[in-house]
């Protein structure tokens, strides 16, 4: 059910994300979700790929910081209100969602969404109390 | 126009006559009163006999800002604290502060070189003297302050800051001396060229000091301003700002060698080098009672020269100081150690491998730590990074007293050459 995200900090100079992405895909290591946070001086990039523990191999080999930590993913309804209706739930508990960025599929009438935060196990919870499950690192089609 | 015209166009023999007097007694008041550096005499098997004039100047044993940390605060004082009666200071190595002591005389002697200085740019009784240095710990208020009574001018003890209020006074009061740092005064020139007031002031002179500073800067402020701008130059270590200052001629600072014997020295060997050679200034107070330094070594680079100076001046003049033998920065007049920041690095668990940018934007020094973003700091909530960047910060202001942005920048990103690390950036076109 674990699914890892991966962090790598990226310095604010030209090039620093593609030296990154090329070096993933020089190790044939598929991005299924990426998403930046950025200061003025440096960025913050975060991402699930398809075989994590090589990518992260890969990434410190060749001196970036990296840190590995769990992620939840959760499929919801591609059409209007399907994040709403998620969202809305989480406004009635205590549970902080540090931050959530989207995921790339390819299943049919589903979007992914991955949610960061400290309180994995209450939020996974919530989501069985509605029906709703965490997505599976197989169902993601990742290692 | 001069403060004390027999003393300051003394003959050259008479000026080495007085120092040669003045150093035999200065050398045996040390002996008798600071152990510290009486046991440094005695480690080069010198006693005071062994001084009898200034050429025997160069055997005594050196003081460096290391002998101050380690004296501090009474260990160089060579008057009972009840004789004394100013404290000055000035921000030193790793946070501990360097306390200067000053007897009456030793403040007299202080104030008669600044208003040397004061009427060296052709300052009388009849003028209005804008003393805009910081007062308090820091010698430049206070110096300028007491030369400017001395020399008989109406006195504006503004203090630095609070430009509106500098202005005000400026132009209500009809200043015509400004004292200040240079860039402050690049920076009232600024204020009053947007406010329209250049017209209403009445500036002709301005004793510039504290920090380092260029001929095109003088040219801009002379310009901007409509005056004649004068350096300055002083440590606290040996009295304050008038240890040496301009004449007319603007070039050069005259050294008052009455009270302040100078040698220039290879900063690696020690060695006295000869006149017109580029080394490390050195100075012995041989009037001061409180603190007297012998062959203190300032650090700064500079050359002396005896060639006659129009102005009638016959003390020796110093060039503008062309670097340090050390790594000290000044930054906004403030003193700044690479040790003192790698100490907060350190202590606040990031990597000591950094890199000091120092730059001047709109007239104003500007300070950058750039430091490599370890593991350990890393994380994926940007809110905990930036948490540690404010802690840091807030560390580093606490430590040097000025504000330091931090850089967080890529792992093995800073500039290694030979792979000793470039610590230090000086951007500031000077």
């Amino acid at each position: 059910m674990k699914i890892n995200q991966i962090s790598v900090f990226l310095e604010n100079r030209a090039g620093q994300l593609a030296e990154v992405t090329k070096l993933l895909s020089d190790n044939h290591i598929n991005l299924r979700a990426i998403s930046i946070a950025e200061t003025a001086d440096y960025g913050l990039l975060r991402i699930i790929v398809d075989d994590s523990q090589k990518a992260t191999s890969v990434l410190l080999e060749n001196g970036n910081i990296v840190t590995m930590n769990p992620v939840i993913v959760v499929a919801v309804d591609d059409q209007p209100a399907g994040l709403s209706e998620l969202l809305s739930l989480l406004t009635e508990t205590d549970i902080n969602i540090q931050y959530m960025y989207a995921l790339f599929t390819h299943q049919a009438g589903k979007a992914y969404m991955v949610f960061r935060t400290e309180e994995e196990q209450a939020f996974v919870a919530l989501l069985d109390k509605h029906g709703l499950s965490a997505a599976t690192a197989d169902e993601l089609g990742l290692k | 126009m001069y403060y004390q015209p027999d003393i300051e166009t003394a003959s050259h023999e008479q000026i080495r006559a007085w120092q040669s007097e003045r150093l035999v007694k200065q050398v045996r008041h040390v002996w008798d009163n600071v152990p510290y550096y009486r046991q440094k005499m005695e480690e080069k098997g010198l006693t005071p006999d062994d001084i009898q004039s200034v050429d025997d100047l160069h055997k005594l044993p050196f003081l460096t800002k290391d002998d101050l940390r380690e004296c501090y605060p009474y260990g160089l004082l060579a008057k009972p604290l009840s004789e004394c009666v100013r404290i000055q200071s000035t921000s030193g190595t790793t946070g501990k502060r360097v306390v200067a002591f000053y007897t009456q005389h030793d403040v007299d002697l202080w104030e008669d070189c600044c208003a040397r200085a004061l009427m060296a740019t052709g300052a009388t009784k009849e003028d209005v003297v804008q003393v805009a240095y910081g007062y308090g710990l820091f010698t430049g208020g206070a110096g300028m302050h007491g030369g400017s009574h001395k020399a008989g001018c109406l006195t504006l003890p503004m203090s630095s800051g609070n430009t509106d209020r500098q202005l005000q006074f400026m132009v209500d009061l009809g200043a015509t001396v400004l004292c200040c740092t240079p860039s402050y005064a690049e920076y009232l020139a600024e204020s009053i060229h947007e406010r329209g007031l250049r017209d209403q002031i009445k500036l002709k002179a301005g004793i510039f000091g504290a920090e380092a500073w260029s001929e095109e800067m003088r040219r801009d402020i002379e310009k901007n301003l409509g005056l004649k701008a004068y350096d300055i130059y002083g440590l606290t270590e040996i009295s304050g700002p008038g240890v040496a200052f301009e004449c007319e001629a603007q070039a050069g600072m005259h050294i008052n060698e009455d009270h302040f014997i100078a040698e220039i020295i290879d900063p690696d060997t020690g060695e006295v080098l000869p006149e017109g050679s580029k080394g490390e200034l050195v100075f012995t107070c041989i009037t001061k009672e409180a603190f007297p330094l012998i062959r203190y070594r300032t650090r700064d680079i500079c050359v002396l020269t005896r060639k006659s100076c129009p102005c009638g001046r016959t003390h020796v003049k110093m060039s503008k100081p062309m670097g340090r033998s050390d790594d000290m920065l000044i930054v906004k007049g403030v003193n700044v150690f690479p040790s003192q920041i790698e100490a907060v690095l350190i202590e606040q668990g990031y990597p000591a491998n950094y890199q000091i940018v120092v730059d001047r934007v709109n007239h104003s020094d500007t300070l950058e730590v750039m430091v490599e973003m370890t593991p350990e700091i890393f994380s994926d909530s940007l809110g905990k990074i930036t948490d540690m960047e404010k802690s840091l910060v807030s560390a580093l202001k606490a430590m040097l007293g000025i504000y330091a942005k931090v850089k967080l920048v890529a792992p093995k990103s800073i500039t290694r050459s030979e792979g000793k690390a470039v610590r230090i950036i000086d951007k500031r076109k000077i």
